[in-house]
Parts: structure tokens; sequence; C-alpha cells
């Protein structure tokens, strides 16, 4: 095969400027890149006028806190579904993640947090090589080590939860910095870099091209199969420090039940943030307002005693509407 | 029974994403064809392995008891892997079933107390009505499948929750009840489920092969875009197939109903991801073209014995389990993806 200086089709990444707002408002792509945004003030305007100690800095606190696992891991999940994949494996990485600590921990809280976070790195790495070398469908690939990972997890821990009471790994999870709780702060930074990352990098911008048209990459001479193993790499680690921050602040390692449903959560933001499934993109604050969004619902439905169950039916109705703003349009 | 078996007879050929249509007879090497045999037969050749090396090793394994247990076990997750299949095989997916399937043993066992047809017709209706609405939203809407069914699995489970007081409430199958029967009730102590998978087995065997349905969704799943150019009804066949899915989902979750004598909220969590796992095990391609019901069938009887000899073996912890099936999906599918490949290159 002669390689061919082909660039790759750089999918458009802006709506098109249009001559007026009203023009504006009618555009559909409008809705995709900044409907999320409009839907965050919306909640957040009706909490304001209709919910007591809804805006409070005590409630923002809690609902920062929650979401931030949420958040670190949808970061990793939009750059892989960036590249038209899609990672299941997740939330069994966060129980995996957290079953190593316990092991560890006797040898001091960084080696402990290594291995943890390694556990992450290698996952990733049989992800991104089954999809890359051996060439399966990321669904395939991811959903081995959903299986197997959690099953992993439970055997590592004899299938046991397990107390922490290492009080350096334990203040991970309740310590703040200026008021603001730790695990805010790095799911913060982790936003920026990974922003960073997408909009300043070669490998970002690699990321983004192998997304939009693998082969015309693949032409144009990018290393598609290290940038994939990369971004499923990258996935896995931040997973593993979602998990062991998560385990932080419960105070004990659970391998059963730790991460469930993490990987719906996860894609949920990313999408809901206006991320396109068949890849060539990647919103990184759109993923962190998609995640607060659900988030703020959720929220905002059980402090109006609306039952939990509600919220869930919510919560699939905006999927429903974000992904068909987002839909691919018939005509060409 | 039924192979992979593409499109070569229908009236018209139509374009798959596989090497459907055999090269002719001098053509095919050696090499292919074994690699083909064992593309299509492997999972067979692997449970045949499996179950006749366990009854070497365990005899309690070979027992008629046991294999009574494997396969009641097995019914359930069948039924609602054989409407995956379908949905594969038109290059689909449906994330929702396992919540339908809860939804569907908590609907059946509410209305148990009206009697049988209520227990049996009111999940098909909720749960076909789901499915319909997945199909929809998937084939008018334009949608991607993967992101509808995930919003499906999450509404099905609030509504589930809703129906049951947040999970606090769990219905109960009257005792003697016809419907109760349906679940515990046996031929020659093989129960009812297990005959009923059996029936839909066949039933989708022949459809798949024998009408021009089942060849629609071979071409739907080859080509979306060949197809709709042939003039076959694409948005039609997908809807149906989603519908079919919700359908054996919310069955499946009443014959577990009934079996367990009442609707448990917490089941079916992970089910969707077993039904794929089943489903890909047996052959069935995920980029849709290709496919066979009977190969989901092992796939779902060799889950259903890796998790008996695990429990068999019994200084291995159950969480063993699910390493197993990882490993045993990932070597699975690496296999068909080097398989499909050397048939490919000759």
């Amino acid at each position: 095969m002669t390689q061919t200086a082909v660039a790759p089709p750089a999918k458009s990444d802006k709506p098109p400027k249009s001559a007026s707002p009203l023009a504006r408002l009618r555009d559909p792509s409008w809705y995709q890149r900044y409907g999320v945004y409009v839907a965050v003030a919306v909640v957040l305007l009706f909490n304001a006028l209709f919910t007591d100690h809804f805006m409070t800095a005590d409630n923002f606190r809690t609902q920062l806190v929650q979401v931030a696992p949420i958040v670190i891991v949808a970061l990793g999940m939009a750059l892989v579904i960036g590249t038209e994949g899609v990672d299941l494996s997740v939330g069994s990485t966060m129980a995996l993640a957290a079953a190593f600590l316990p092991l560890y921990l006797g040898y001091g809280l960084v080696p402990a947090l290594v291995v943890s976070l390694l556990a992450g790195a290698v996952v990733g790495a049989v992800n991104g090589a089954l999809v890359s070398l051996v060439g399966l469908q990321p669904i395939v690939a991811t959903l081995a080590l959903f299986v197997g990972g959690r099953g992993l997890a439970l055997v590592m821990a004899d299938g046991q939860l397990k107390q922490i009471v290492n009080p350096d790994l334990l203040s991970l999870g309740t310590g703040s910095f200026l008021g603001v709780p730790l695990v805010v702060w790095i799911a913060g930074v982790l936003a920026v870099a990974v922003a960073f990352l997408v909009q300043r990098t070669t490998f970002g911008r690699q990321v983004v091209a192998v997304g939009g048209n693998r082969s015309a990459a693949a032409l144009a001479g990018l290393p598609v199969k290290r940038v994939l193993i990369g971004v499923y790499v990258i996935c896995g680690v931040l997973a593993a420090l979602a998990g062991i921050l998560a385990t932080a602040r419960l105070t004990a390692s659970d391998p059963s039940s730790l991460g469930t449903l993490m990987e719906l959560s996860a894609i949920t933001a990313v999408v809901v943030g206006g991320t396109p499934l068949n890849g060539g993109s990647v919103r990184v604050l759109g993923t962190v307002a998609g995640a607060l969004l659900m988030q703020l619902l959720r929220a905002t439905l059980v402090k109006h005693d609306l039952p939990d169950s509600t919220a869930q039916i919510a919560q699939a109705a905006i999927i429903i509407a974000a992904v068909y703003v987002a839909r691919e349009r018939r005509s060409r | 029974m039924n192979e992979t078996k593409p499109v070569t007879a229908a009236p018209a050929p139509v374009p798959t994403k596989t090497p459907a249509v055999r090269p002719a007879g001098p053509e095919r090497t050696g090499r292919a064809r074994v690699a083909e045999l064992l593309q299509r037969q492997g999972v067979l050749a692997v449970l045949l392995t499996v179950v006749i090396a366990a009854s070497f090793i365990y005899p309690t394994f070979a027992s008629l008891d046991n294999a009574r247990g494997v396969t009641i076990q097995a019914s359930f997750l069948a039924v609602v892997a054989l409407g995956m299949t379908m949905v594969i095989i038109t290059g689909g997916i449906d994330l929702s079933v396992g919540s339908v399937f809860a939804l569907g043993g908590v609907i059946a066992a509410w209305a148990s107390q009206y009697g049988f047809l209520a227990a049996l017709l009111l999940p098909l209706v909720v749960c076909g009505g789901i499915g319909l609405l997945n199909g929809l939203l998937i084939a008018r809407g334009n949608m991607a499948p993967f992101i509808v069914t995930l919003a499906t699995l999450l509404g099905a489970r609030g509504l589930l929750l809703a129906l049951t007081d947040e999970g606090a409430t769990t219905y109960l199958v009257p005792k003697d009840s016809a419907f109760g029967e349906l679940g515990q009730g046996s031929v020659w102590g093989f129960g009812y489920p297990i005959l009923i998978a059996l029936v839909l087995f066949g039933a989708g065997g022949l459809v798949l092969q024998r009408t021009s349905f089942g060849q629609t969704l071979f071409a739907v799943g080859g080509s979306s875009d060949a197809a709709t150019l042939m003039g076959l009804p694409v948005a039609r066949t997908k809807i149906l197939v989603y519908t079919l899915s919700g359908l054996l989902a919310g069955l499946a979750g009443a014959l577990n109903a009934a079996r367990l004598s009442s609707g448990v909220t917490i089941v079916g969590v992970g089910m969707e991801l077993d039904a794929i796992s089943a489903v890909v095990i047996g052959g069935t391609l995920l980029v849709g073209g290709a496919g066979s019901i009977s190969g989901t069938l092992w796939g779902v009887l060799l889950l259903a014995v890796i998790q008996n000899l695990i429990n068999q073996i019994g200084s291995l912890n159950s969480s063993y389990q699910s390493v197993v099936s990882g490993g045993f999906l990932i070597v699975v599918v690496v296999a068909q993806r080097y398989l499909a490949r050397s048939r490919r290159s000759t």
C-alpha cells in the first residue's frame, strides 16, 4: 500500500455562522452543541425559584462530590467515544482498582495507588489491543473485561468488602482544600487536562482524526493503533482513579457493587454533552455539563419528593431527547 | 439445524458484509473449508468437549438431575438471547432486555391474581410496547440502537421501581395457580420453560431460514442501504425485531416469575450482556448480516455449563465464573476474527 498524504477530512466542529440569532436557533447542531448548557441553566433557574435550600454552598458541595467520580470516568469515555469506540468495562475497572488497594496498603499509600492505577492501565491496554491489533468491535472487546473484570476483582478480594483504615487514603475522599472537597479539585483539574489534551496536543488531534475517518487517518500516516491503545489506557487509568476515590469516600473497598452501571452513567454524560457516538469530535466541557445535568436533575426530583423511579424515567427521556437532536440526518 | 446461512437462496442476490456467497467448489481450499466449519460448528464442538470431559471428571455432572438444573437455568437466558440474536443479525443491539425481563416478571406476578391469561398477556403487551418504542425510535427516528436501548434500560427499570413502591413491594404468584404451574410444572422432569425455549428456538430457526422475513433480516444486517435500494421494508423489519426482542424478554421474565412464584425486582441486571455474550460466542457477528439461532442456543448452554462446573468444583470461588466467562468470550471472538480472515484470504 503506498502511503499517500491524505489529510483526514476534518468534521466541522462548529455550526456554520448563521446570519441572525433567530436562524441559529432553528439550526439543530446549535442544540447539539449548546443544549446541555441551556438545560443546566434551566434546571438551576427552576431550583432557584421553586426549591428551598437548593442554591446553597452546602448543597452544591454535596452534588459536586457525588458527580466527581462520574466526571472522571466520563472524561476517559469521551476520548474513547471520540475514536468511535465505547468502553463498557469502566465499572469493573473501578472495582478491580478498589480490590487492589487493601492488598497493597501494607506497603504504604503510594505503592497501593500505583498498583491500583496500573491495574486500570493494564485493563485499558488489553481493551486497546483487542480493538486495534485484533480488530474487534469496541463493544465486544470491552464486554469481555466487563464480565471478567468484576469477577477478577471479587477473586482478588475473596469476595469480601474490606474496611479501609489508612488515614492518608481516607483523606483523599473526605478532605477539602479552600472549602472545596479534594475529589472535586481532582475532577476539575483532570477536566482541564483532558480539554488541553484534546485541543492543544498532537495526540488530541490524532484522536479526533482517527474517530472522524480511520482509514483516511491511516493513509495520512497517523499512528492509528497507538492512538487507539492510548485512549483505552487513559480511560482505564481514569476509571481506576475514580474507583480509588470512591473507595476512599466509602471508607471501604467493595468489589461486588462499586461502579455498577457506571458505564451507562459515563456514556450518558458524554452523549448528553454533545459528543457524537460515531466519533470525530470530543466535547470535554459538554461532558462535564452532561454529568452535572443528570446529577442536578436527580437531586431536583428527589428534593421535590419524587421517587428515584421518576428520576430514572426522566433521565431516559433526556437521553432520547439529546440523541434525537444529535441524530444523523438522512439528507446528505 | 440452521447455520450461518446467508441469502444465496433468496430470489434476489443480496450483498452481505461477510463472505456470504461461497466460492465455487474447486477454488475453495482445504484450509478455508476447515476455517468455515470451525466458525460454524466450533461452539458446538467446544460444548460437547466440555460436557464429555466434565462427565468423566465429575460424576455428579453427568446426572439427569444436574442436566435438568442446568437447562432450566439456561432457558430464561435462552429466550432473551433468541430475540437478541435477531436484533444483532440486523446490525443492531438491544441493551434494554435485562430491565424488560425484570419488568415483565413484576407485571406478570402482579397480574397473576387476575388469572392465567392476564399474567401472561399483560407483560407481553407492556414489554412488546417497550420493544416497539425502541424499534420506532431506531428505525423512524434514525437514532443509534445502542443509546436508544440504553435509555429504555433506565426507563424500564424506573417503571419497575414505580410499580413496586421503589422496590419495597414484592408481588406473589398465588399458590397452585395455572400460571405458577407454567413455571414449575414439568414433563419427565424437564420444566415447561425448557420446552417453551426449545419450541421458540425451533420456530425462530424456521423463520430465519425459511421465510422472506428471515432473509430480510440478513439483508438489512448485511447492508441497510442496499436493502433499501432493493425495496425491502427496512424500517418495518427493524421495528419488528425490536418488538420481538421486547416480547421475548417480557415472556422470559414472566416465566421466571412463575418459576420463582414472585416478581423479584433485582433480577436481570447485566442480563443484556450475558445475552450478547451468548450470541457472540454462538458465532453471530455483531456487525450484522450473519448468524445463527442454533449457535446462540449452544452459546447459552456453554455459559450455563461453565457456571455449573464452577459450582461443581467446590474449591473454586463462584467469583471465578465471570472470570472464566469473560476469558472465554475473548478467546472465542479472537478465534472468530482469525477464522473469518483465513476464509477471506483464499
